[in-house]
């Protein structure tokens, strides 16, 4: 991999200096109960040893819990000890799934599952629409030869590693009633918006400021693709007079298709599960105008006065079904784009 | 074959060079429009957030706002409990004066003098000004030390990023190891395992994985916030990419001289793999230090509220006092400016070369 010969390596060799020392004597430690154990089971079965902590973790964390959820789902009541709970059968999949008609949220039993998915559907379509476009535009700017490629590529890139909530509380500052997008408003001579009293805005600015937050690292993927493609070819091209615009149509575009293909998959995948900065951002007001499948889950078994467990068990059910669903495709697209 | 790419190499620089020297095509005037809107847009609101967590109350509520923290002077005044704001005043004559505002009734305020207390004016609104100074409001950063235990969110968000991430590093590092230097039966049942959990994020087993933390008696200790994560499927991945590339000679070498496997694991392997090691641990700190909703789930009690969490739990306070938040706010991004700031590269590389955030 590229990232040994950087020139950090330096800080990051005093760092492990520093570290080196105590881990040494854990690490020595460990030796002696492990040199038995190995003793013991002999170096064939090392390697279960090995995975022995991993396995464990992701077994009590996530094996046994997605077994749980089904169970959670199939009952009912209050309790949160599954021994404690009624057999319901699929009643919290009909209670979910019970519209009048499927269009319109507001027909249906549990309204605020559907205003859920209907809200995460329009959320993702605009939000991965422009993400992916967004940083596109960005890496083949910065695929050119223009200068302070590193700082603008840092600029751009930034907001990935900042928290979900400290990008909520930068935009909601800068949103405010007396915030300085309103006091630019005022200065143009327009009147102020209140843009969180307004649902329209409200989702706007959610996926605004989740593209602001995440464009940088599907740049990033999209950049290292433009600079894998081979230059030879664009000398080729360039040799043959072809334009820029064709140039961009049948080299960059097709060469760069798998990692589009991988972003827009990620986007989408990511995208589903919004939830943190919107949650900060505008609650999931005004009302349940910006408010999301994973929020309702949250809400449904974490903050309502009947935690409603099999309820959210039953939702993240069909959360997790629907993102499966998506690999799946996505798998399969792929699949018969490279074999066609 | 050879000779021949490199001429049609140097007549390709001759184009390109002789286009360039026609001046910028419109693409590139676009190009470097758009990466100036992009550095406004992308630096504009944190340098905003910056700049207003050094404002006083008084300088937040002003609008239009002003750029630099700009704070309206207070004065003490003789025969007034609090202290009263200072204007610069018209009076009816013509001639200017500074004078402190007792109270505002409508369009009109009462000021007083505050060289002489006795003195007392009536004064229509549109006829002052505020004297402002440049003040930096550091006790933004100063008293939510003492007033709502911001130090303690910080030690919790301290605890759990370094603590996950070690656990993180050694179990990751073991089942990389295992699955990379070692042919068994059932290594390519666990790889795909693996990636399969990569499918199983934490959003579609909330409900589970709280019932399993309740049942292990972790509900609001910082375990609770630790331990579900400590095993990623990304981690195992891209230590096992990188151990792939470890010569298997250096490993049988240190068998030959009865190493055992767990020296071998330890002496060996890990300081060889320390670069996708430090990747990962990169990662890891920026993960567990940005984590938000299962810290909101199993942490209830402000004690054991991380950062995030605490920051959350002001911000939707009936009465926001946001001097404080944003002064909270600028602290919490510190960490994650500091770590960009030093291994920018080491990040973007490994983001671009393992596709994982």
């Amino acid at each position: 991999m590229s990232y040994i010969k950087t020139d950090r390596v330096g800080v990051i060799d005093s760092i492990s200096a520093l570290a080196a020392w105590p881990v040494g004597i854990f690490f020595k430690l460990l030796d002696y109960p492990l040199s038995a154990i190995q003793r013991l089971v002999g170096i064939h079965r090392m390697p279960w040893i090995f995975l022995l902590p991993n396995l464990t973790f992701f077994g009590i964390f996530v094996v046994i819990p997605l077994f749980i959820n089904f169970a959670f789902s199939l009952t009912g009541g209050t309790e949160l000890f599954l021994n404690n709970r009624v057999y319901t059968g699929t009643k919290q999949y009909g209670f979910l799934l019970e519209c009048e008609t499927f269009g319109d949220p507001i027909t249906c039993r549990e309204d605020r599952f559907w205003k859920g998915l209907y809200n995460t559907a329009i959320f993702i379509v605009f939000q991965v629409t422009f993400l992916v476009l967004f940083s596109l535009i960005t890496a083949l700017i910065l695929n050119r030869k223009i200068r302070a490629r590193g700082f603008f590529r840092a600029v751009f890139f930034f907001p990935v590693l900042l928290s979900p909530v400290v990008v909520a509380l930068i935009w909601k500052w800068v949103l405010l009633r007396d915030g300085i997008l309103n006091a630019f408003l005022v200065s143009i001579g327009m009147d102020k918006i209140l843009f969180f009293v307004s649902p329209e805005w409200s989702m706007f600015w959610a996926v605004f400021v989740s593209i602001w937050a995440h464009m940088g690292f599907y740049m990033l993927i999209l950049l290292a693709g433009l600079q894998a493609i081979q230059p030879d070819l664009y000398e080729a091209a360039e040799m043959d007079g072809t334009s820029k615009e064709r140039v961009f149509w049948r080299i960059t575009l097709p060469l760069l298709w798998p990692n589009l293909l991988v972003v827009v998959v990620l986007a989408l995948i990511k995208g589903v599960q919004i939830f943190d900065e919107v949650f900060v951002l505008t609650g999931g007001g005004p009302g349940t105008a910006t408010q999301f499948i994973v929020q309702y889950i949250y809400n449904t078994g974490f903050t309502e006065q009947v935690q409603n467990f099999g309820l959210a068990s039953a939702a993240s059910v069909v959360l997790g079904v629907v993102l499966f669903v998506l690999t799946m495709i996505q798998l399969a697209v792929t699949r018969v784009r490279d074999n066609g | 074959m050879a000779e021949t790419t490199r001429s049609t190499w140097s007549i390709a620089t001759v184009v390109t060079a002789r286009r360039s020297q026609n001046g910028l095509h419109w693409s590139d005037v676009f190009s470097y429009i758009y990466l100036l809107f992009g550095v406004l847009l992308m630096f504009g609101p944190v340098i905003w957030l910056v700049m207003s967590s050094f404002k006083t109350p008084a300088g937040l509520i002003e609008f239009p706002p002003t750029f630099l923290p700009l704070g309206q002077i207070e004065v003490e005044v003789k025969g007034y409990d609090k202290p009263l704001l200072l204007f610069d005043v018209t009076m009816e004559d013509g001639s200017t004066r500074q004078l402190a505002q007792v109270r505002r009734i409508g369009i009109v305020s009462q000021m007083v003098d505050p060289e002489n207390p006795a003195e007392t004016f009536k004064v229509p609104i549109d006829q002052r000004t505020k004297v402002r100074e440049f003040r930096l409001a550091t006790e933004n950063y100063i008293n939510p030390l003492e007033r709502f235990n911001f130090l303690g969110f910080l030690k919790n968000s301290v605890i759990v990023t370094v603590i996950a991430t070690l656990v993180t590093l050694l179990i990751n590092s073991m089942a990389a190891y295992g699955l990379s230097i070692y042919e068994f039966r059932g290594r390519n049942a666990i790889m795909l395992f693996v990636i399969g959990t990569l499918m199983i994020p934490i959003t579609v087993i909330l409900v589970p994985v709280y019932l399993v933390v309740t049942q292990l008696g972790m509900i609001n200790s910082l375990w609770a916030v630790i331990l579900p994560g400590a095993a990623t499927p990304t981690g195992v991945f891209l230590l096992r990419q990188y151990m792939l590339t470890i010569p298997k000679d250096l490993i049988e070498a240190a068998r030959m001289d009865n190493a055992s496997e767990w020296v071998i694991y330890s002496k060996v392997v890990v300081p060889l793999a320390m670069p996708a090691i430090a990747v990962l641990a990169i990662f890891s700190i920026m993960w567990r230090w940005n984590e938000f909703l299962w810290p909101l789930i199993v942490l209830n009690r402000s004690e054991v509220y991380t950062l995030q969490v605490g920051l959350n739990a002001f911000q939707g306070e009936l009465d926001v006092q946001w001097h404080y938040i944003l002064a909270m706010t600028v602290v919490t991004l510190i960490p994650v400016v500091v770590v960009f700031a030093f291994l920018q590269k080491f990040i973007t590389t490994g983001i671009a070369s393992s596709g994982m955030k």
